[in-house]
């Protein structure tokens, strides 16, 4: 089975204190810690264990600047056996549709019989960019997929609905799926195992390379364009409790013995 | 005239409620536009469903075929582009839920109409739409624009995103359109849905949820937060990333694709307050959040808020709790 995974190095928000840069477009990414965006991993780990059980091959690709390398070279350390990266000054900008549109090209040409995404990246959140190479591929999709099993030119996927729900559905291969979080246990990666593979050649593809026209990438293949960041108005807002951690801890008792009944 | 149509979310006999929300934000834009407001409804035996629709549009676009019974993104996408094609709508409004995240993309990118996915704000402008979107998990949001003109528009909307207002009821008429779909073999099936199984604590049962979430860190601190419920007669619920890690079992998990909640508190601990968990517990009596980050948007949604090193103030709120329950 040959599996193209495709990935993208994002910025780890969710307990970094962040600001809006100068540009007003866009936040402060200098101090940020990067990594693979969640969802990813789990993709990259599905495909290994997939390769480890049937064999073939399970290639990776990124849009993104020199620093993706990191994360496709943490890819390889897990077991990918190739990394490859799209990248031009011309891709700049763009959406999810744009985004998906070159990755589709540059997978176009390859032999696959099954491609993984993320549901959604962390960053942009678009939660579109499988779906939409699947349209350009011409190859059948599952979205937010927690469990897959391989049969004889298909696969039996279980797809997470609302509310604890799910769906199982059978799709013919060559297909794409997008990955869910908590669909196996992404592996550890060590430095040595980094370390491993950080000679490995990355090799790098340009609109040129993929034959897009300068108006089909970046912001100008794009569907939308993001005007302005700001910070979500926050309504009424929390009421915050303050003082010393006893003074905290009497009130929201307070507030739990009001509310909540606790005698 | 300047049409808008919602495609209507239902699954087994039910419309969603993303569904109503569209129609309500829908029938304010297509107001402000001076055009008409249509519903497109996909199914087999679903007549009553479109009934209950009439009164909310200007018209129920009826398409019923037993190859409709299930959804599935291959039938959606054939009928829809028939349909989006005809009638060639300014905007065609889809739920950011499970079936639409499966769906719009692909119609979108198949007919060529530009899209923008996960809307929080529409705004008609220009003979087209600004939009407003979140990023970065929900700490900050984005103004975003059409790039590519139209002249037809597509969007994904958030669940819970618009409030569903009370409007005096639209002369609604259900128009039937045929079904293009043939016995063409499918390259994708639907086969059967699935339950998840039944943990062994209900937490929509509780009285006092303390949920936990990736700001726990490590499975060994998940006593922590459970003495804490011990103490006040809770019951332990948490965000998504701790039952992907097995720290939890998937009973405990509050959102979109967990539980809803509605406890008298809910105490989140280390959550920053991602749009699928809070949907699973925005209807709590009363909200206190514990998190290390001011701008985290749990606050948002919180009537108290503690800014705090959880492994710091937990302790402390757990002695504080016992000795004054010992009063
Ligand atoms: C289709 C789909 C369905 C989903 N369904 C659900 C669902 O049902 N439920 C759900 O919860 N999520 C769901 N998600 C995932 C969701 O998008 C978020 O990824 C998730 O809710 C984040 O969980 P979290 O808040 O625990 O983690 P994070 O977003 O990582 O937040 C951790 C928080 O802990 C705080 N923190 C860290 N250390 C400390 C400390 N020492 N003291 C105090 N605070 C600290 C940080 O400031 C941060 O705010 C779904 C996603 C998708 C795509
Ligand atoms: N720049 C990129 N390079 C490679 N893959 C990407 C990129 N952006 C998005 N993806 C893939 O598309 C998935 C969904 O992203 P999005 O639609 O942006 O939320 C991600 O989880 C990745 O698998």
């Amino acid at each position: 089975m040959n599996i193209i995974v495709c990935i993208k190095r994002v910025p780890d928000t969710a307990d970094a204190d962040i600001s809006i840069d100068k540009s007003g477009k866009d936040i402060d990414k200098s101090g940020l810690a990067f990594d693979l965006n969640e969802w990813d991993s789990y993709a990259i780990e599905e495909a290994i264990l997939l390769k480890e059980k049937l064999g073939g091959t399970v290639t990776v690709f990124s849009a993104g600047g020199e620093d993706s390398n990191e994360s496709l070279r943490k890819c390889l350390a897990m077991g990918a056996d190739d990394a490859l990266r799209l990248t031009d000054p011309a891709f700049a900008g763009a959406d999810g549709f744009a985004t998906a549109r070159a990755l589709a090209e540059a997978i176009r040409k390859r032999p696959y019989d099954l491609i993984l995404t993320g549901t959604q990246a962390e960053d942009d959140g678009y939660g579109q960019v499988g779906v939409v190479m699947a349209q350009m591929l011409r190859i059948p999709h599952v979205s937010i997929v927690t469990r897959i099993d391989v049969q004889e030119k298909k696969i039996k996927a279980h797809r997470e609905l609302e509310g604890g729900l799910e769906e199982v559905v059978e799709v013919d291969l060559p297909a794409l799926l997008t990955i869910q979080t908590g669909i196996n246990e992404p592996r550890y990666v060590s430095i040595m195992g980094i370390r491993k593979v950080a000679k490995k050649e990355i090799k790098a593809l340009g609109a040129s390379d993929l034959n897009l026209k300068p108006e089909e990438v970046g912001l100008a293949g794009s569907d939308i364009q993001l005007d302005k960041v700001f910070l979500p108005p926050v309504g009424v807002g929390a009421e915050m409790l303050e003082g010393k951690p006893e003074e905290i801890a009497r009130k929201m008792f307070d507030i739990l013995k009001d509310k909540g009944g606790v005698a | 005239m300047k049409e808008i149509i919602v495609v209507a979310e239902h699954r087994r006999g039910e419309l969603r409620d993303v569904t109503w929300e569209m129609l309500s934000k829908g029938r304010q834009l297509s107001e402000s536009l001076g055009g008409e407001l249509s519903v497109a409804l996909l199914g087999k035996d679903v007549k009553n469903l479109a009934e209950a629709l009439k009164p909310k549009a200007n018209r129920v676009l009826l398409v019923e075929d037993n190859r409709l019974e299930f959804y599935n993104s291959e039938t959606y996408e054939k009928v829809l582009a028939q349909l989006v094609t005809e009638k060639k709508p300014v905007l065609t409004m889809i739920g950011h839920t499970a079936m639409g995240m499966d769906f719009a993309p692909c119609l979108a990118a198949h007919l060529k109409i530009p899209l923008a996915t996960d809307c929080i704000g529409i705004d008609p402008k220009n003979e087209t739409f600004d939009l407003t979107r979140q990023i970065y998990g929900g700490k900050i949001n984005a103004a975003v624009s059409f790039l590519r003109k139209g002249p037809q528009y597509m969007v994904t909307v958030r669940a819970g995103a618009f409030p569903v207002m009370e409007k005096e009821p639209l002369p609604g008429e259900i128009v039937s359109v045929p079904s293009p779909l043939t016995d063409e073999a499918l390259a994708r099936r639907f086969l059967e849905y699935m339950e998840a199984a039944v943990g062994e604590v209900d937490i929509t049962q509780a009285d006092i949820l303390i949920a936990v979430g990736r700001g726990i860190k490590d499975v060994e601190n998940i006593p922590l937060v459970k003495e804490l419920a011990d103490s006040v007669g809770g019951v332990l619920a948490c965000s998504r990333p701790v039952v992907d890690k097995k720290w939890l079992p998937k009973g405990c998990q509050v959102g979109t694709s967990g539980k809803t909640v509605k406890p008298k508190v809910y105490v989140a601990v280390g959550i920053s307050g991602a749009f699928q968990h809070v949907a699973g517990m925005k209807g709590a009596g009363t909200i206190i959040a514990i998190n290390k980050d001011p701008k985290a948007p749990i606050f948002g949604v919180a009537q108290y808020g503690i800014v705090a090193d959880l492994f710091k103030i937990l302790p402390v709120i757990k002695d504080k709790i016992k000795q004054l329950k010992q009063k």
